[in-house]
This record gives structure tokens, sequence and C-alpha cells, in this order.
């Protein structure tokens, strides 16, 4: 019986079916991706490592790892170092700079996988160049190009050359700042080290034929570890790697279900509007003597049928789509990704969108079952009185294991899995509630006075089987996603704009020599008055008398300080007066306590930091300053606001409590004008090249390209969900056509002339975006509030020029899907559309 | 499809249409209300070329010369009795650029006394859904009066009514054309209905029958 009215259903159902498919090909094409990056990551797991294992610090390694590493080398390994620093690079012929991360290279890295240079060749012989390479981004940069002279600390040398490829920086780490690669001599001679700069120290190792890189992890784990000095293996490398491809695929899965989903919810909506429809033909059947659960297994199989079909598009779409991601995600992946076909994702696919099909459809389809023979005959004859219907409870359960079910095997974790369904339940409820509100609202309190084409426009989305409501809870979710986004982008924004009214560059690593000279300079060049705060480089010695160490090794203690708190190389400073960042929240200043009876130098810590180090007024805290153990008292503790770039520490000494220890400084400016701030660094980095500048409007500009990229990407996700809620309202509206249609040529018979019947027309589909812009706005704005105050602790402001704009374009858009869906509408003949629909 | 056809209707005449289905009595009654253009030929109503106006013109002749009621009641399910009367008022209104509280509180009187007329003012808040289907057909009467029309076309007027509703639709609206001094033309399958008329006009093959 189903396949004999296919044509009719393929009609009325078919549009329905396509916003399945939007759900369904972004998983198809999200699973085949991240197979996809899975595999290739697997591939080339050594060469993403560069080695067969990996030792790095923050500091130079300790004698008992620099035996660790001989002893790897008498056992026939080899050892090849990379040091790594921030510092500043000076291109002489441009007169530019830039804060570059400088790398030594001993001869040998990587080990695996090749480096490619142009011109070509060059890697291999770093170690005897007398010249950089650097990559091609910072020529760019600094308007520079091969041959020129780059200035790096005390070097002065020429480009050699660019790096193009590099397999162990991988996507958005090679972001983060341009690099400059030195052979391992070249860069001792730059005199960088000797300065105390944030230097990461890594050793790679290649081992030898059939040694287990676990095995030799295993052997060392204790010395590694009292050094804090980590070892990687390619496994590690690539577990490491996959666990972000599964992360990022997995926070993109559950966008993409959230499309699937909407996509069931304009399932069941079409459903409902079809088996309305549907009702007298099935008691017709019932009268010639078909039995109710053929009917019903009919119609259920129609649209199950239905929701293959539009699986096996999704599916064709998602395919298609997986061979478009790579390009667009390119940047931010470790390797480079062929795309393969994925058959297990096509048939997972499949098989989803059929089953959301077959379980939205299911609810209204139930509604059959209960129809009466004699509705065939009297339209308005009962339908079987409603008992308990055990059919409608399983329905409802299936819906919900459904959600549930899909939500876990999309997310991270199956706890983030089921929050995100019971996210997915309460936000679908205030949506719904919130339109049903609006809804209600628009009928009872639409002006009387508007003009007839606008008040009968809006009074369309009552008519009946109006499915006003459904399609503003798709629609208002595809606004709300892309609302929050927006809303969230302008306030970061704003936020990052209004931080750099205080200071716009930090001068780090001054040498005491240098403070005079410095100083001068800043005088010169900044807005404000110069400030510098001297820094003292310390580790934490011991906590109450107790060494570090025992407190590490002391694995049976309940609430024992974290790990990193304890092995952190803090950046102490020493003043004499509070900044206005600070409040002290315990303890008092130093002017305010009389001198400790123990003749401690006084330290005042921040409160976050105290509560790490679980230590509270009056404990002792002993750091290790170059070599030097110097024992503290903790006098007071501070609330840092850590927003306005001021000059901030976790640790402050009483003036006096670190003298004759070594100690560098920082500074901070406010340099106005492009050509000034140029010229601010070069006159630095030419005098003095061991300090480094960090310009905060380029690491903005960075930031906001990191951030650009991210909502890029969100963005293409809200664009899904978006997509699936216009299709939602495409089938809704083509659900509604007949009505549409009849309405269009009785106004034509009664006189309405083209530009009435389009006005009213417009004012519909304008009055159904606007309620959805306006219940999903109104989440945004909820959501983006909520989100800025609790997770980015920054203030909330709606950006009322984004939800206009927001609110324009989902009324036009639907004005412009409306009208597309209902072209040939007006060239029929009037009365025989009349006729037919009366028929 | 018509051929040959030349008919004279006078002025608040009331002419029947009948014929078997197919014979064209809904396309000869379109061509009447200028609904349609004829590929060849005149239609001359109220003394204006239908066939010379451009669609929005004849729109214009219709909105405010012409009514029409359906066998189908054809109203809009989402306005109450009262907005379905109102329509041609509306779309008139539009036109003439007439809005303003007055002419509005003008038009809704005249609705209500139209739906008085019709024996529904106090179902006037109601939509078609709460309606029975001869109470619809008698708001659909009402509607097709609204704009005073110098005729009235009805297809079918009774066809989907019981006898005894039906003939109180039939009364109610040969009251109305009277008291207007409409011209009334109708097509209908119902001897009986057709027999009230002045004059039957009966078609076959697209020609009219001598």
């Amino acid at each position: 019986m189903a396949p004999r009215e296919w044509r009719f259903t393929f009609r009325r159902l078919g549009v329905h079916m396509t916003s399945i498919s939007v759900g369904v090909a972004a998983l198809v094409a999200l699973h085949s991706f991240r197979n996809d990056v899975v595999r290739s990551i697997e591939e080339d797991k050594r060469s993403l490592l560069g080695a067969d294992a990996r030792l790095s610090a923050g500091r130079e390694f300790p004698d008992s790892v620099e035996a660790v590493l001989d002893s790897l080398v008498a056992a026939g390994a080899e050892v090849s170092r990379v040091t790594s620093l921030a510092s500043m690079a000076l291109a002489e012929t441009s007169g530019l700079t830039r804060l570059v991360r400088a790398r030594g290279v001993e001869p040998g890295f990587p080990y695996h996988g090749a480096v490619t240079t142009e011109p070509p060749g060059l890697w291999p012989r770093l170690g005897d160049l007398e010249g950089f390479l650097v990559d091609p981004a910072l020529l760019v940069q600094l308007q520079a190009g091969v041959g020129d002279t780059l200035r790096l600390g005390r070097v002065r040398a020429p480009v050699l050359g660019t790096v193009e490829g590099l397999p162990t920086d991988i996507g958005m780490q090679a972001a983060a700042g341009p690099r400059v690669f030195a052979g391992a001599e070249l860069f001792a001679e730059t005199g960088l080290l000797a300065f105390g700069s944030l230097a990461r120290h890594r050793a790679y190792v290649r081992l030898p034929e059939g040694a287990d890189p676990d095995e030799v992890e295993d052997a060392h784990a204790e010395t590694l570890r009292a050094a804090d000095v980590s070892f990687r293996t390619p496994d590690e490398q690539m577990r490491s790697l996959t666990r972000s491809a599964d992360f990022l695929a997995d926070f993109l899965g559950l966008v993409g279900l959230a499309a699937l989903l909407l996509g069931g919810v304009g399932v069941g909506s079409a459903v409902n509007v079809y088996v309305r429809g549907k009702l007298t033909p099935a008691a017709a059947l019932l009268c010639v003597g078909a039995t109710r659960r053929q009917v019903f297994s009919t119609y259920l199989l129609q649209a199950t049928s239905m929701g293959v079909l539009g699986s096996a598009v999704g599916v064709a779409a998602g395919v298609a789509l997986q061979r478009f991601l790579p390009p667009f995600v390119g940047d931010v992946l470790p390797v480079e990704v062929t795309p393969q076909a994925s058959p297990a994702a096509a048939a997972f696919g499949l098989f989803l969108g059929a089953w959301v099909a077959f379980v939205f459809a299911l609810l209204p389809l139930l509604r059959v079952r209960k129809v009466s023979p004699l509705q065939a005959l009297r339209h308005t004859a009962e339908p079987r009185a409603a008992g308990r219907d055990w059919m409608r409870g399983a329905a409802l359960a299936a819906l919900a294991a459904t959600v549930l079910a899909l939500a876990m095997f999309e997310a991270p974790s199956a706890p983030a899995g089921a929050a995100f369904a019971v996210a997915i339940a309460a936000g679908a409820g205030i949506l719904w509630c919130v339109a049903v509100l609006l809804v209600r609202a628009t009928r009872r309190f639409f002006p009387k006075r508007a003009s007839y084409p606008v008040r009968q426009g809006v009074a369309n989305l009552f008519r009946p089987g109006n499915q006003t409501v459904a399609v503003t809870l798709a629609l208002g979710c595809g606004v709300f996603v892309v609302g929050a986004i927006s809303q969230l982008e302008r306030n970061l924004t704003r936020e990052l704009s209004v931080q750099f009214d205080a200071a716009d560059m930090i001068v780090f690593d001054v040498q005491p020599a240098q403070e005079a000279s410095v100083s001068a300079l800043l005088r010169e060049f900044s807005e404000s008055e110069p400030e510098l705060a001297p820094v003292v480089t310390a580790r934490i010695a011991a906590v109450g008398g107790r060494a570090v160490a025992d407190i590490l090794a002391d694995t049976a203690a309940r609430d024992r300080p974290p790990r990193w708190a304890l092995r952190n190389e803090y950046r102490n400073t020493f003043r004499q007066d509070l900044r206005p960042s600070e409040t002290v929240t315990a303890g008092a200043w130093w002017d305010d306590l009389p001198a400790p009876d123990s003749g401690l130098a006084r330290v005042s810590l921040a409160q976050g930091l105290a509560e790490d180090l679980r230590v509270d007024l009056g404990d002792r805290i002993t750091w290790s300053v170059g070599g030097r153990e110097i024992a503290s008292e903790v006098s007071s503790l501070r609330d840092i606001d850590w927003d306005g770039f001021d000059m901030n520490f976790m640790a402050v000494f009483e003036p006096g409590g670190l003298d004759d220890v070594a100690r560098t400084s920082v500074a901070t400016a406010r340099v106005p004008g492009d050509t000034a701030r140029a010229e601010f660094q070069r006159s630095l980095v030419r005098d003095h090249p061991n300090i480094s500048v960090l310009d905060l409007r380029v690491i903005r500009a960075a930031v906001e390209s990191v951030l650009g990229k991210a909502l890029g990407v969100v963005a293409l996700l809200a664009g899904l969900c978006s997509g699936a809620g216009l299709f939602v309202m495409a089938g809704a509206i083509a659900s509604t056509r007949a009505q549409r249609t009849r309405e269009g040529a009785l106004l034509r018979v009664l006189g309405g002339r083209a530009r009435q019947i389009r006005a009213v027309l417009v004012s519909e589909y304008a009055a159904l975006g606007s309620l959805a812009a306006l219940a999903g706005g109104l989440l945004a704005v909820a959501a983006s509030w909520l989100l800025s105050e609790h997770l980015f602790e920054m203030p909330y402001s709606p950006a009322l020029g984004a939800a206009l704009l927001l609110w324009l374009a989902v009324a036009g858009l639907a004005v412009l899907l409306g009208m597309a869906s209902g072209r040939s509408r007006n060239r029929s003949d009037p009365l025989a559309a009349l006729r037919e629909a009366g028929d | 499809m018509l051929s040959g056809v030349d008919l004279v209707v006078e002025a608040r005449a009331f002419v029947a249409i009948v014929g078997p289905s197919g014979s064209g009595k809904t396309t000869l009654l379109g061509l009447l209300a200028g609904l349609d253009r004829p590929t060849a030929g005149r239609v001359i109503l109220d003394g204006c070329d239908l066939a010379a106006m451009t669609e929005d013109e004849r729109a214009r002749f219709r909105v405010n010369r012409v009514g029409f009621v359906f066998q189908s009641f054809h109203l809009l399910p989402t306005l109450t009795a009262l907005e379905n009367v109102l329509v041609p008022v509306e779309l008139a209104g539009a036109d003439r650029r007439s809005r303003g509280r007055e002419p509005a509180r003008r038009a809704r009187d005249h609705a209500m006394g139209l739906l008085d007329r019709v024996g529904l003012a106090e179902r006037a808040s109601h939509y078609p859904v709460q309606l029975s289907g001869g109470e619809r057909q008698r708001v659909a009467l009402a509607r097709a009066f609204a704009n005073r029309p110098r005729a009235l076309f009805a297809d079918e007027p009774t066809g989907n009514l019981d006898a005894e509703t039906g003939a109180r639709v039939v009364a109610i609206m040969e009251e109305l054309n009277r008291d207007a001094g409409t011209t009334l033309v109708l097509v209908t399958h119902d001897a009986e209905l057709a027999q009230r008329a002045d004059r039957v006009v009966r078609l076959a093959d697209g020609r009219v029958a001598p």
C-alpha cells in the first residue's frame, strides 16, 4: 500500500526530509574527517615528534638528566638539542623589529621527517651557516628579504633562506610567533641565554634500532620527575594530538547533532500536518477493510522511507563536505590530511538520519491509530476515545533515549553528553516557551490599526495547521547560536580595546646597568611616566620548613599543594607601595605592621597563590634565588585585578628583602602612533639587544586573528544550525502552501491586487522571521550575558547593532525563502485554484 | 472551452447558469466576473470592457463592483466573521487611501449591519472553524455585499449545504439582491434553485443551448 502513495508523499514531505539531510551531512563530514586526521597522525607520529623521544624543561638540564643523556648516547643513541626563547629581532635594512621565537638547533634534528627550506637543502647545513633561516611570515613582517641582515642579540648576520615546513611545528603552534633558526654555535653567540630569559631546553633522542621509548622512560622516570623534565614518546605525541582532534570533532559533532535534532523537529512538525490531511483517507481505508495496523504501518513506512532518502542526500553532501574541510581548517591541523571515504561514517549517518526521522515521525503518526472509520463519512465524527496509550509513552521514551544516547555518543565524555542532552532539552524547552509566549502576545497585542495586508499577514501565522511555534523554535535555535557568538565577539573585542588604555608595551629583561638608559628612552617615547619594577626569578625551596621535594614525595598526604605551584619558576618583585590594582585581603602592608620577631623578609602573596600553596599569614616560605636560599614570612594577602595590564606580581617582597640577588627589571609603556612605536623598539633593540618588547597591539591582532579563526569555525557550525532551521521553515511553508494558494486566489477574486497579496505574504514571512529572531535573540542575549559575567568575567553590554542586523537578516531570509517557495502561485487561475482547494 | 457565447444580462436580473459538468459554467462565470480574459471576444460589465483592462485594473473593478459567493465558502480561517466581512472593504480602503478612525467605524457598522441581516450579529467574533456550514455561507454572503456590488456572482452556493440550510441561504441572497438592486448570476446544478431565477442559461459543450 505504501508505494502507491509514494509520489504524493514525496511531493508533500520531500522538503521536510532535507532538514534531516543537513544534520546527517554535518555528522558524516565530521566523522569522516576525524578518521582522516587520526589516520594521518598515526602514519606520521614519529615525524610529528621529530625523534624517538623528547626531553623538555624550562631551564637547563641538571647534571642528573645530563647523565641520563650521556648513558643513552653510550648505548648507541643520538641526541640533538634545540633551545628556544623569545627575543627581539631587528631587520637592519627596514629598521623594523619583531618579537620572535629564536631557536638554536644542533645537527641531527629532526631525526624523522624532512624539513623543507627555500632555497632547498639548507637545513642539514644549518650548523655551518653564518646566518639565519626564518619563517617566510617574518620577512613579510620585517619588510625584509633573503640576504638582508638581521640582528638577534649580539649577532648581526644575514637571512640565508626560509623554512617552509617543519613537521614538529604544528598548525596553531607555528602561528604563535615567527621563528628564527640558527645553528647552536651562532645561537650561543647571541648571548641571549646568559640573561636568564624564558628559555625552553629540549633534547631530541634517536634510539638505537629495537629500543623501546617507553622502556627508556620507565627506566629514568624517577630522575626525570625529580628534575621536572618531561619525556615524550611518539605514541604520547600521537595520543595528545588525536585527543585534540577528537575533542574538536566531538565539539563539532555536538553542533552537527543539534542540527540533526532540529531536522527531527522539522520532520515531526511536517508529519503532524501531513497526518492531519491523511485522517480522512485513513478512515476510508478502514472502511474498505484495512486494519489499523496496516494503515499505521503504511504511513510510518512512508515517513521512514523519506527519512532514509533525506539521510542518503545528507550522506552524499557530507562526503562532498569532507573534501572541503582540509583547506578550511588546515592551519590548525597537525598533519596534512588526505580525505578518504569512510564507509562506517556513511553507514552511521544513513542509519542515524533514518532513525531520527522515524522517532520524530512516530509521535504525530500515532494519531492515525485513533481514526474512526466514520470520519470517512462525516468530518466531524469523533476519533476513538483515547485511553492510556502505551505506544505514545513508548514513543516519547524512544525520543528521549535517542537524544540522550546520541549526545553521549558524540560528546567527549558520557557526563558531558548527558549534560548536553539536558542542555538541549532545557534550551529547547525555554525557546519553546519563549516562542509560545511571543506568538500569543503577537496575536493579542498586535496593533489593530496596522494596515490590512500587515494585519492579514500576521493573522496568517495562526491559520489552522500552522507551524509557527515549530518554525520559531527551529529558526530561533540558529539565531540563538549565531546571536550568542556575535554578542560575545563584540564584547570580547570591546574588552580587549579597553585594556590597552593603560599600557600597550611591556619591556622586559632590563639589566640593572641598562635601567637609566631605558628610562630615558621611555621618557622620550611614552605618554606616561616610565615605571620600572625589579624582577627576581625564584623557585620555592620549602614551605613551612618542609622541603618541596619532601612535600611532593608525600603522596599519601591529603590536601597537598598542586605540583605546578611548588615547581613553578616565580618572577617576584620588591616595592614599598601597594598598586591601585591591588587590595590587601588579609594582614597589612609593610608600614602598618611591626617588624617580625623572626627577622625574616616579609612577603605579600596573591590570594590565589596562598590558597594553592596552603599557606596563611605568618607561614614561612623559603625561596631559592640563583643558588641562594631566602626565607620569608607571609605578612599579607592581596586580591589582584589582572585585567588592567598593571605591573602585578604573585609575590611582592618588602624592599630590602631581596638585596644582593641577581635581578632584572620590567617596564610598561604607552607609546602613541605606529611610527613612534617602531622607532622606540628599534632604538631599544639597537642599544640593548638582550631586551625584549611585547607589543600588546601586535599581540591583540594575533589574538583577534586566532579568535577570528575559532569564531569562523563556530560560525560555520552556527550556519549549519541556521541552515537546518531554514529547511524546517521551508518545509513549514511548503506544508501550508495549499492553504496559502487558496487564500491568495480568494483575495484575488475579492479584488485584491497583486501588490496587496504580495504585501500580505511579505508581512507573514517577515513576522515569522521576526518572531524567530526575537525568541533566539532574547536567549542569545541571556546566554552571552551569563557567559560574559561568569565564564569570561567581563562586564556585559548588549551589542544592539549586531542584534538589529541579525534580526534584519533573519526576517529578510524568511521573506526571500517564503516568496521563492510560492513564486508560481499568482499565475494560476484563481477560480480553478479555489475549486481545487474546495474539493 | 467556450465558443460563440453571446449573452446579455440585464441590470438587477437574476440569471441561473446550468449545464452538465465540463460544459463551461465556471469558465463563463470567471469571464463574467473579470477573473479571466477571453482569448477572443469581449466582456462588458457595467459599461466597462473587462478584456481591455490589466489584471490590477480588473482587481480594482472587482473590489468595487463585484461580489462573489463560492460553493466551499472560502472564508479566511485566521479572521473572525466580522473581519472576513470587512476584507473587501479593507482591500478597497487600501486602494482609496481612506484609512482613518471614522471611515473604519463606518465600515465596521456596515459590516455588522450585514451580519445582522444574515442573522449572525451575535457570532461576529467567531472564527470560521467555530461556525456551521450554513453560518459560514451566510458570512460569505455578507462579505459579498460588503462593498455594495453592482453584480453578485455565485458558484454553486448551496452545493455544500443541506436542503433546508441551502434554502435559507438562497432566501437571504434573494433578499439582499432585491434590496441592494444587484444583478445576480449563479451557477448551479440544483434545478429547483434555477427555477427561481428570472432567466436560465443552459450551457452544453461550451455553447449556450437554445
